[in-house]
């Protein structure tokens, strides 16, 4: 069979074909080659550390001995890790819903404004996303400084006693979150002031001649056409806020008492500062059901209510 | 009967818009006041940074006067740090890791983005749900083993480790966000290139590459605010001063014991703060496209 009989014999059509097929086999090589640093990056620096985070945490403190799920049972019996448990959910709950809220309003003032002055002052509320929290927390911190808060010497100005900001677990939990928020809510305000922008203005106009309030509006136009980036916007933060460390690491360190330590704190300071790696390894792990949890629901919620549109 | 309605409406109305523009007005007060409660309440902590880096340790140490107002100030803090001391070896180091950071992530994922926009392939699906899904698995899950991992590299305290983690915090959403941006080229591009005889490789660069420049801008800034925002890997990998990026630099070497040089602080926090801060002044569009293009487009 030489080439000559191949070609002469085979109807013009194939040779495009085999030549698709080449091409087809030659793309998927390529597209293979162009994804190749990704699939290493995360399977090299992503699923990896997760799994051997899996084993680190059955391993005891020295890492010489297999334990099972010693580590776990133990964190079960402190007292500390129920109060982590408690403080993150508590932190990452009432921070997420303040900033959406702040988030939401502020979206619908900007909105309202006309163009120019827009720009402006979102430009000005979008500062303290735009500052990285570990920096500004420091500014933070120094304004809860016990003996010289510039918080407290306002306060004194009009006659309130000073505030223990950092030194009281009530007050501090209070301020780790005020923190968060102020950090958060830009954010939210601009996912939002994007998704509002996105609303047809005819759905406004057919609610107004439908004799629609402001609150109806909102309720029945504004609302719905949302949903969705409300729920992603959510879950990217909620995820966030609950992960988060650095602002309860400067701040605070976890203490008074260890009441203000998230998962993410108590994990550095048993692993990286008492060295006990494994327990570590457990203490953090526990973020991940709790997060996966989080984003099926909402993720499923987008999914029904994409086909629902569709 | 048509003579007695037939007034009635243009008065109504009228008397409808008198109310609606009053309204209106008043919506518009209200609007400005929340507006300034929360530009004052979002603008307090970096407004008292500022004055605090303006003023000298004995004005900060004087419990008798305004801490809100700076008296005599004074741009010592400033010439200190840039004089004396490891902050503009953290600055260096903070600008290394970030410009490695930036140039290895949009290398990856532009490519990445590429080949899973446009060219469907076995697996293509998985990898993008893949990539989505690290986010269920965040830096603060993952740095108790990546500390163990970074040990037995032997790059504990070495800056380069950062180069080497920090694009797992910015290729997931750049890759994201340029996967929305590829997308929304038109496929009758490639086609057109395709028939020119261009392989897939000229398409990207001679193609996708400049026609969604603003999307790789918004992704580069989104990679340059994460790397140079970093906090958890420097303060677990990187222990000695000459090490350190900014983020961990500033604490460790302005507090001593129990002293706290907060003008210093504050100064070197302020100068932390102002490359994002510029990037941001001067390209607010790309910016905010990259924050939002992740749930508006994917």
């Amino acid at each position: 069979m030489s080439q000559g009989t191949l070609i002469a014999s085979a109807p013009p059509a194939v040779a495009p074909r085999g030549g698709l097929r080449r091409l087809a086999r030659r793309n998927s090589t390529i597209a293979f080659l162009l994804t190749l640093p990704l699939i290493l990056l995360i399977l090299g620096l992503v699923v990896y550390p997760f799994l051997y985070a899996l084993y680190l945490s059955t391993l005891n403190k020295r890492m010489t001995r297999f334990i099972g799920l010693e580590n776990f049972t133990f964190l079960f019996t402190r007292e500390t890790f129920w109060n982590v448990v408690f403080q993150s959910v508590l932190f990452a709950v009432s921070a997420v819903v303040l900033k959406a809220l702040i988030g939401f309003i502020l979206a619908h003032v900007l909105h309202a404004l006309p163009s120019k002055g827009q720009r402006k002052w979102r430009g000005m509320l979008l500062v303290p996303w735009v500052v990285p929290p570990a920096i500004s927390t420091l500014a933070w911190w120094w304004l809860f400084d016990p003996s010289y808060s510039a918080f407290n010497w306002a306060l004194m100005g009009i006659g309130v006693d000073p505030v223990p900001w950092l030194g009281q677990s009530g007050w501090a939990r209070f301020s780790v979150i005020l923190v968060n928020v102020w950090y958060g809510s830009p954010f939210f305000m601009i996912m939002y002031l994007a998704a509002l922008k996105s609303v047809p203005d005819q759905l406004y106009e057919a609610a107004a001649i439908d004799g629609a309030t402001g609150w109806q509006k909102l309720r029945h136009v504004t609302f719905p056409m949302m949903r969705n980036i409300i729920s992603i916007t959510v879950l990217f933060s909620l995820i966030v806020t609950f992960a988060n460390f650095d602002i309860v690491r400067i701040l605070t360190n976890g203490g008074p008492q260890d009441t203000t330590h998230v998962f993410a704190t108590y994990a550095f300071q048993v692993g990286i500062q008492s060295g006990d790696i494994p327990l570590g390894a457990s203490v953090s792990l526990f973020m991940f059901p709790l997060l996966a949890v989080f984003a099926i629901f909402t993720l499923r919620g987008v999914n029904k209510r994409s086909k629902e549109m569709a | 009967m048509g003579t007695t309605t037939l007034p009635a409406p243009p008065a109504a109305a009228e008397a409808r818009h008198g109310s609606l523009k009053r309204e209106r007005r008043w919506a518009m007060i209200g609007a400005y006041i929340a507006l300034a409660v929360f530009v004052v309440f979002f603008m307090t902590p970096p407004f008292h940074m500022l004055m605090t880096s303006l003023k000298s340790s004995a004005e900060i140490a004087d419990l008798s006067g305004n801490p809100w107002i700076v008296g005599s100030p004074t741009l010592m803090n400033y010439w200190e740090l840039l004089t004396e001391g490891n902050y503009l070896i953290h600055f260096r180091n903070s600008v290394i890791v970030t410009v490695c950071t930036v140039l290895i992530s949009m290398v990856i994922s532009t490519m990445a983005a590429f080949a899973l926009a446009r060219m469907k392939f076995w697996g293509s699906a998985t990898l993008a749900t893949g990539v989505f899904l690290t986010y269920l698995v965040p830096e603060t899950l993952l740095f108790i083993p990546m500390f163990q991992i970074v040990g037995q590299l032997g790059l504990y305290n070495n800056l380069w480790a950062m180069v080497l983690i920090f694009p797992t915090l910015t290729v997931p959403f750049c890759t994201w966000i340029m996967i929305g941006y590829f997308a929304s080229i038109p496929k009758e591009l490639d086609e057109a290139a395709l028939i020119d005889g261009a392989g897939h490789l000229q398409m990207l660069w001679k193609i996708f590459i400049p026609v969604a420049l603003p999307g790789i801008l918004a992704a580069m800034i989104f990679a340059f605010t994460v790397s140079w925002a970093a906090f958890i890997y420097p303060i677990a990998f990187l222990v000695s001063s000459d090490q350190m990026v900014l983020t961990v630099g500033i604490v460790s070497d302005l507090i001593r014991a129990d002293t706290f040089q907060w003008g210093k602080i504050m100064a070197g926090a302020l100068m932390a703060a102002l490359p994002p801060l510029l990037v941001y002044a001067f390209l607010m569009d790309y910016y905010i496209a990259g924050l939002t293009a992740g749930a508006t487009k994917g």
